[in-house]
């Protein structure tokens, strides 16, 4: 070989390093977009410094939101009752259904736009998502695990310290780590891409039809002081006049003992709703004809009842069948298929 | 056999010498009050019941409260946490928080010592919270490591609570033959009672607020002398039958259950009994 060729050679080399380092950073450009606050929505809640939503923690949630070893059996996973094709809810379950074929008490509650979300549960009680998933995991009619034990599990799997060790740097396993990794696959979870979005955003020129645009107008004069757009939900805990349950839940009481707390549950988006019956915190209605006919004529003067629900010296909400008809023509555009079809947010 | 000793007059002397060199010890001066020039200083948290010491299941011989109920008990653990130091001059000094978290668990004589580090100083007042203060309760989970780590507990010996976010500050469990086998009672027939008091005041919604900051006043029992030769050691008494017989006292048959409930602090404000100084060792 003359010095010639060991050039040539050379440079060859160089060329092939050169697009083997290159191909990674080009994958991540063109899949990995990381959270991206939709052009419609407000500025997030979450903290992302303490947390930024990186390729590799995101898929180290997503294997932790469906990995059984979650619950004390190793039979129930987080997405046992957060189905993405349900809106990440248990559809047909008015509430949960967890381990030993347990039943919770309240409605699985879709993980949808969490990072706008100020405080969660039906009942409040945890104000922080990071904390969020020690609630299910310990409950008794759900995981019914012992967070240690969930760890104690995770270790001992090759998987996982190898996922942890991509996700943040090394291969030990902590709370914090834990809990961050469910967070970051959570928020990832955005439904913004409903016809309601799209015609908000103006995008491809896309535009309610008579009957979308009435039941619009309806929506803000009866119903937006508490669902508020763009995510259908104040955030806050109210009583809407529901009829005391059975075993007398009390919501955001029970967390709170604050007697004008009683009666008092989150609202909750009204965004893909197609996908998400039944409805309320124990899922008593099974349609929203249903909900309809509660916020008609069904409302109950319990302690703590909204004033927004006792104007003009009457309960409720007038909602005649024609409104129903054009309120459900709007609902419907909040209903979000991409959302649920997202190969992203699927199991693998 | 005689020796110089026997000689009374030299006897007076040495004990003088003695006496003099022992006195000279403890008479040493007050190091100058320095936020850096910091000593070991550790509380002693030492669980009793009424006149008798601590011991787990004690069926044979159990205590008993001013209402003449019998129990022993099973468990015991609570956090002490943010400990402040005053001297008589009113110069105070706070621990770093971030070393100032303690979970005193009664079956772990171990975990008994809140070690901190302090200026050199001497020390007439000690300020501590039992509980957790709301500003740990509501800071990131990365904050939350040691002691508080959610994770932390086996069996039924965690402090944190998923659902209610927050710390447990509390945890008081025995048995006690007086509780009925209902539904007010303890439906297992194990007789037992629970006692978990926790609420910090609340993340954004207000609650319960629980925490209670005690103090504590060193002069009659002994003054805590710091200095980086030595360990000083406030010794406490930690008398759990107050939890019973304190201001707000109350039946064991009537109340065996209280977690989640506005009877907590009832029992909360029984906590700043709990606590005497019996003496410092300097």
């Amino acid at each position: 070989m003359t010095g010639k060729h060991w050039t040539v050679l050379l440079f060859l080399g160089l060329f092939i390093l050169a697009c083997k380092k290159d191909n990674p950073v080009k994958e991540k450009v063109e899949n990995w977009l990381g959270f991206i606050k939709p052009a419609n929505f407000p500025e997030p809640e979450y903290n992302f410094a303490n947390n930024p939503v990186t390729r590799e923690g995101f898929a180290l949630g997503k294997a932790l939101f469906n990995e059984p070893r979650l619950s004390r059996n190793n039979t129930v996973t987080c997405a046992s009752c957060h189905i993405q094709s349900s809106a990440f809810t248990q559809h047909g379950h008015d509430v949960s259904h967890g381990i030993d074929d347990r039943l919770g008490t309240r409605n699985s509650p879709p993980i949808m736009n969490l990072a706008w979300n100020k405080a969660f549960m039906w009942g409040g009680g945890v104000f922080d998502l990071d904390l969020q998933p020690i609630a299910p995991i310990t409950n008794h009619e759900e995981m019914d695990e012992k967070l240690e034990n969930v760890l104690t599990k995770l270790r001992a799997m090759r998987k996982y310290t190898g996922l942890f060790k991509s996700a943040f740097g090394s291969e030990e396993i902590t709370t914090a780590r834990f809990m961050k990794a469910l967070s970051q696959f959570m928020l990832m979870c955005v439904s913004s891409n409903s016809k309601y979005d799209k015609v908000m955003r103006k995008e491809g020129g896309q535009t309610f039809t008579d009957d979308e645009m009435a039941g619009y107008l309806l929506f803000r004069d009866k119903c937006a002081s508490c669902h508020r757009e763009p995510l259908f939900t104040d955030g806050s805990f109210r009583n809407n006049g529901l009829a005391v349950s059975p075993i007398d839940d009390k919501g955001l009481y029970t967390t709170t003992l604050q007697a004008s707390d009683k009666y008092k549950f989150k609202v909750p988006s009204l965004r893909n709703l197609q996908y998400t019956a039944p409805y309320m915190h124990d899922g008593r209605f099974l349609t929203l004809n249903a909900v309809f006919d509660h916020y008609h004529q069904q409302v109950q003067a319990t302690p703590n009842l909204d004033p927004l629900l006792q104007q003009n010296g009457g309960l409720g909400i007038s909602l005649s069948m024609e409104t129903r008809r054009q309120l459900m023509a709007f609902l419907n555009t909040l209903n979000d298929t991409e959302f649920i079809n997202n190969p992203l947010l699927a199991e693998e | 056999m005689k020796t110089i000793l026997n000689n009374p007059r030299v006897l007076v002397v040495i004990c003088a010498i003695l006496t003099l060199t022992s006195c000279s010890k403890k008479e040493d001066i007050t190091p100058e009050f320095q936020e850096t020039n910091l000593a070991p200083l550790s509380v002693e948290f030492d669980n009793i019941v009424g006149d008798r010491t601590l011991t787990f299941n004690n069926t044979a011989n159990p205590y008993i409260n001013a209402a003449g109920e019998p129990f022993t008990i099973s468990k015991l653990q609570y956090f002490i946490s943010n400990i402040k130091v005053t001297t008589a001059q009113g110069k105070s000094y706070t621990v770093n928080p971030d070393s100032s978290y303690f979970l005193i668990k009664g079956d772990d004589k171990a975990t008994r010592f809140a070690k901190v580090k302090v200026p050199e100083g001497d020390y007439t007042s000690l300020t501590f919270i039992l509980g957790v203060d709301s500003l740990r309760s509501t800071m990131p989970v990365d904050k939350r490591t040691g002691v508080l780590d959610p994770a932390a507990g086996h069996d039924d010996s965690g402090m944190y609570w998923g659902w209610n976010s927050g710390y447990i500050f509390f945890k008081f469990e025995g048995n006690s033959n007086v509780i009925s086998d209902n539904s007010a009672g303890d439906p297992t027939g194990k007789k037992q009672f629970k006692y978990h008091i926790g609420f910090f005041g609340g993340y954004s919604a207000p609650t319960l607020n629980n925490i209670k900051v005690i103090t504590v006043d060193l002069r009659t029992g002994g003054i805590a002398k710091v200095r980086k030769d030595r360990q000083s050691n406030i010794h406490l008494f930690v008398d759990v039958m107050k939890v019973f017989n304190g201001k707000n006292s109350f039946k064991i048959a009537e109340k065996p259950n209280v977690m989640f409930d506005e009877f907590t602090s009832r029992i909360a404000a029984n906590f700043m009994e709990l606590f005497k100084h019996d003496h410092t060792e300097n």
